[in-house]
């Protein structure tokens, strides 16, 4: 390989990480940071310190997500001007969303996340049609869709939150609270990790297998939206009006798209263990060295999440309950899902247990996590009484 | 650990017993075998409802099962004694492992093992030698410069035939290791100090007693009851508006013990507020703590998710409930009307004896609720309020109870007022509703007068007398006239009292199957012909009758009543008991707990989330550049390992090897894995 000169340059004296970013990064820093600026500017009357100190640490966060994903920085773009975009054609009355076109076509809540439903729904078909047909193009369409998708997920959440407080000022507050409304942020989430394992890998192979657990949610989402009428906006019950809500629930949701795509993942391992090397179809799937890699980063992610969503849940417990444990199903259902995955990686790191054990394990996995998030709800009874269905 | 050589190999010492059993405990195998076992335990607990009334238990799984399950601590498994010998397991297991491996770990952060061999250095995954330009010194100083660069903490080391140049990244992943696990260590105890173990102990050893029996606080025996300086407990308490409480109830198993508190806690006011759609938007308690420790009374508010922490006992708004609402009532004799409805006061949570027509009975009144707040039936999503309501068991002498709810307000329905009573036999089953209409004042009396009337026979053979001479074929004798009259005042009679149901009966036993359909039809019209001139005579009475005879509203109002009179039947009560006054007192369900190892879990927790998030995502890496002066130049031998991910050491490795190239002049590079 040719040594060029400025390899040589960043690679003999390797400079800061202050002093490695390009225009563009500061570009994004100088963005982020009046963002921030205007919203204060414009909103600090309305805040509380609690929420001044969330609004401030949000700008590391997003500044850190752009700087370290280039990718993020289109979507949080058109996530956030969407939005506003839809919030300002609200106006300060919901009636708009019907008389709106653009409200009742595209940006209201509702819409947004029909939006994204298809969407996914249609990224998915794309990503195994690239797969059967080895096409890049349906691929990179199917890349654009999971985006689009992701951001209509979002823009749907950021509106719907707009138009809690626009049915009354005391009905108002975040977007999840019942089990509508995470499953939104789970198909967001998932997604977004799953883009970020394909740009990292350069590799659109695991698509398929990844997005069929996301239109999987979206179709329990759409059955729960018309069976249930579970789209309508409720107030909060007592229990829930808590600031611990606001970062255990999304925290969690972290970590249940990890385990989701670890999952996916595992599935794809075992089809790809069948084929044998070296035919037309090993050549189109995921190579096994790098599903079993990726299992890996995504469970040690979700686990991680996950760790952090069980003190906060444990610190609001202590504050909603009188007490940071109280084997309530939910908790301990967290807790076995945790126990779970500590083992599953302990397997992984001191035993070095690797391939199909591993994929089944992280199969079964998921289906302990889904009970913990589902199931629990559903057929046992708790403190958790909220998000039954 | 991919076999690299920082991985926490254990010093074999001598295999003394002891060895043997820290060898054990510190496994891996054990650890996940606890992690896995602990998480089936933990299913148990939650398919299995914990601490219900022990009866339910039996009830569902017979004598036999309900007694092994119990034996098997099943109905508190994470009281239970095995449950908690599994926790310390792990606890110590974890323990041990740290143990095991800290020393190693810490080594391993500090030292950059500058002696290492060659050879070893040749064995690993990653290595490569070339030939380098310059001397020795010169080489290895560009080397450890560059490495440093590259953000490598390097060190030095001249052996005189060779100089070692060791490079290490990512220390603290090592350091998350020991943090994450000491922090489960430190979780455990933590809890363990806020868990029930003292409890457990001092019931084994027979100094406390649990109380199973329903009693008030009062009567609670000192057997039963903890000292108001136990370290850790979480109980709960109820307490009426105006009331106090110096005490909680903790709840174990099938029974409860008696925790005294330092303090009082006086319950002054308590609030519900709702959202407009009727779903409850705030519980309130304002409190007052009466504490010797206290120059005066501490006055706060509490809510959900807003406890208040005093003296470290934490007091939280757990739930609500009735505090023995005082109510004035009034209980119509239904089957001997023209008795004067008896004037009752009560309150929930007492009974009542009272001697009604059908012996003496008690009513147990179980709840008041100032408004009853229900979706529509037209499921438009509206919600409507049918005001307040009292709930209250009705039981014999023979013991048996029916459970009625009656509501205060007139129900509105097509209209016009009724006075609505639920009730049921069975606490599960839903209400079957009784409608009682109501007159132009609201009150039940024209109703009551009907009745009255329907059940006062002379009236009744009066009006049938009036109408049989209608009836009658023209010269029919006194005979059949008087068997006419006779058993259509039978008939009236059967149904007041015993309403539809009995007529039904009688017509089944009476009438071949052919006939009934017919015979029910002219029974009804008979019914309705004879208390339809009842009620006109009363209306006349009551002057309410118009020259254009009985007014719409009116004949309403005596369909209505008839509906009454036939389901009254099966009402079940001789009284129709009425809402006429309330003095609405609520309580305040509050969890007070007290937990001194709460900072230690929370400390353990911090320690979890800092420690896990070092270990995935800082990963420990090593490099070493070995410079030699061969026969023909310098010669440097680049090897390194990385505890995490090979592919991304992989490719950093590559990195460090082609700046280093570069930086010491590679000349022919001569690459070779080793396998
Ligand atoms: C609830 C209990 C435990 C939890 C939650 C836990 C958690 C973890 C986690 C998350 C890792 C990270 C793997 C990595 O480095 O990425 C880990 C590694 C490890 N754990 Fe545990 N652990 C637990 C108990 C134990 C026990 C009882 C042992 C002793 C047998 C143990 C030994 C180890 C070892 C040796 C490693 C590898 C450390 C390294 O070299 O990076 N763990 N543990």
């Amino acid at each position: 390989m040719s040594v060029t000169s400025e390899f040589l340059r960043d690679g003999l004296t390797r400079k800061a990480w202050w002093q490695r970013l390009g225009l563009w990064d500061w570009g994004w820093g100088a963005l982020v940071l009046a963002g921030v600026l205007f919203a204060y500017a414009r909103y600090s009357a309305l805040m509380d310190g609690f929420e001044i100190i969330i609004l401030a640490g949000t700008a590391p966060v997003v500044l850190a997500l752009g700087w370290g994903w280039k990718a993020m920085r289109p979507y949080t773009l058109a996530v956030a001007l969407l939005s506003l975009a839809s919030i300002g054609l609200y106006g300060g009355e919901l009636a708009r969303g019907d008389a709106n076109f653009f409200l009742k076509y595209l940006l209201s809540s509702q819409s947004a996340i029909m939006w994204m439903s298809a969407l996914f729904v249609m990224a998915t078909a794309a990503y195994w049609l690239s797969l059967f047909m080895r096409s890049d193009f349906t691929g990179r369409v199917a890349t654009a869709l999971t985006w689009c998708a992701s951001a209509m997920g979002f823009i749907g959440l950021m509106v719907r939150w707009r138009e809690s407080y626009l049915i009354g000022p005391d009905v108002g507050h975040i977007p999840v609270s019942n089990l509508y409304e995470v499953f939104i942020l789970f198909a967001v989430i998932t997604g977004l990790m799953y883009l970020y394992y394909e740009g990292r890998y350069r590799s659109r192979a695991m698509g398929a297998f990844a997005l069929t657990v996301i239109s999987a949610s979206v179709a329990f989402l759409l059955w729960y939206t018309f069976e249930r009428q579970a789209h309508e906006i409720q107030p909060l019950v007592p229990a829930l009006q808590s600031y611990w809500m606001k970062i255990h629930v999304p925290t969690n949701f972290v970590g249940y798209g990890g385990f989701a795509l670890a999952a996916m993942l595992g599935i794809a391992y075992l089809i790809v263990d069948r084929v044998k090397p070296g035919s037309a179809w090993a050549a189109r799937l995921p190579t096994l060295g790098q599903l079993d890699d990726v299992m890996y980063k995504a469970i040690a992610l979700g686990f991680a999440f996950f760790t952090v969503a069980t003190v906060l849940g444990a610190m609001w417990a202590a504050e909603a309950w009188g007490g940071y444990w109280s084997w309530d199903p939910k908790e301990t259902w967290a807790l076995i899902v945790w126990l779970n995955y500590a083992a599953w990686l302990h397997m992984r790191l001191t035993k070095g247990w690797r391939g199909r054990p591993m994929a089944w394990w992280a199969i079964i996995g998921l289906f302990v996590t889904t009970f913990a998030f589902l199931g629990v709800n559903m057929f046992l009874s708790g403190l958790h009484s909220y998000g039954t269905l | 650990m991919a076999g690299s050589p920082n991985t926490p190999n254990t010093p074999r010492q001598r295999r003394g017993t002891g060895a043997v059993l820290v060898e054990f405990l510190g496994s891996m195998n054990l650890a996940i075998t606890l992690l896995v076992a602990l998480s089936f335990a933990a299913i148990i607990g939650t398919v299995l409802q914990q601490n219900q009334p022990y009866p339910d238990y039996v009830r569902k799984f017979g004598p036999f099962w309900f007694e092994v399950f119990e034996r098997l601590g099943l109905y508190d498994v994470y009281g239970a004694a095995w449950f908690l010998l599994l926790l310390g397991l792990l606890l110590v297991s974890t323990a041990v492992c740290v143990y095991r491996n800290a020393p190693t770990m810490l080594r391993d952060m500090r030292h950059f093992r500058l002696d290492v061999q060659e050879k070893s250095l040749r064995a690993f995954h990653q290595q490569v030698e070339w030939q380098a330009e310059g001397d020795v010194t010169a080489v290895a100083e560009r080397a450890g410069a560059t490495l440093a660069a590259q953000g490598y903490r390097v060190r030095v080391k001249d052996h005189g035939d060779r100089t070692v140049v060791a490079g290490m990244r990512g220390t603290w992943n090592r350091l998350g290791y020991l943090l994450t696990h000491v922090a489960i260590v430190v979780i455990c105890v933590g809890g363990l100090i806020d868990g029930n173990l003292p409890l457990k102990f001092a019931e084994r050893l027979g100094r406390l007693q649990v109380e199973t029996r329903d009693i008030p606080a009062a009567q609670v025996p000192p057997e039963s009851t903890l000292s108001a300086d136990s370290a850790a407990f979480r109980g709960s308490v109820r307490i009426a508006e105006g009331g106090q409480a110096d005490f909680v109830f903790l709840n174990v198993r099938d029974g409860f013990l008696l925790q005294k508190l330092p303090f009082r806690v006086e319950l002054v006011d308590f609030r519900v507020e709702h959202y407009p759609s009727g779903q409850p938007k705030s519980f309130e308690s304002d409190v007052v703590i009466h504490d010797p420790e206290l120059a005066e009374p501490l006055k706060r508010t509490i809510a959900v998710n807003h406890p208040l922490i005093h003296r470290g006992y934490a007091i939280y708004q757990a739930s609500f409930s009735d505090g023995g609402s005082r109510m004035k009532l009034r209980a119509h004799a239904l089957d001997v009307p023209n008795l004067a409805p008896l004037e009752l006061e009560g309150a929930v949570y007492q009974n009542l004896k009272v001697i009604t027509p059908r012996g003496p009975m008690s009513i147990e009144f179980i709840d008041f609720k100032p408004y009853n707040v229900f979706p529509d039936e037209d499921g438009g999503g509206g919600f409507r309020n049918y005001g307040p309501s009292v709930v209250f068991k009705l039981r014999n002498e023979a013991g048996e109870a029916i459970e009625y709810v009656n509501y205060m307000m007139p129900v509105i329905q097509e209209g016009r007022p009724y006075f609505m009573s639920g009730m049921r036999a069975l606490p599960g089953e839903p209400y079957r509703y009784l409608y009682l209409p109501l007159d132009a004042a609201g009150s039940l009396d024209r109703f009551m007068t009907l009745r009255r009337n329907a059940l006062d026979a002379a009236r009744v053979r009066e009006t049938i007398n009036a109408q049989a001479d209608g009836l009658m074929p023209a010269g029919s004798d006194a005979e059949t006239r008087a068997n006419l009259v006779g058993s259509i005042t039978r008939l009236v009679e059967m149904f007041t009292r015993g309403g539809m149901g009995a007529v039904v009966d009688q017509v089944e036993k009476a009438v071949p199957e052919a006939e009934r359909q017919q015979a029910m039809e002219s029974y009804v019209m008979v019914l309705q012909s004879v208390l339809g001139s009842l009620y006109v005579d009363q209306l006349r009475a009551d002057g309410a009758l118009g020259e254009q005879g009985v007014s719409d509203a009116d004949a309403k109002f005596f369909e209505d009543a008839l509906e009454a009179f036939a389901a009254l039947g099966n009402y079940g009560s001789p009284l129709l008991v009425q809402l006429s006054d309330f003095e609405h007192v609520e309580a305040s369900g509050l969890q007070i707990t007290r937990a001194p190892g709460k900072d230690i879990v929370y400390l353990g927790c911090v320690m979890l989330m800092a420690g896990v998030f070092f270990m995935f995502y800082l990963h420990h890496r090593r490099v070493w550049v070995s410079v030699t002066a061969g026969e023909h130049g310098t010669r440097v031998l680049l090897a390194g390992s990385g505890n995490r991910d090979r592919a991304e050491f992989a490719t950093e490795f590559e990195g460090v090897r082609r700046v280093l190239a570069v930086a010491t002049g590679a000349e022919a590079m001569t690459q070779q894995e080793a396998g």
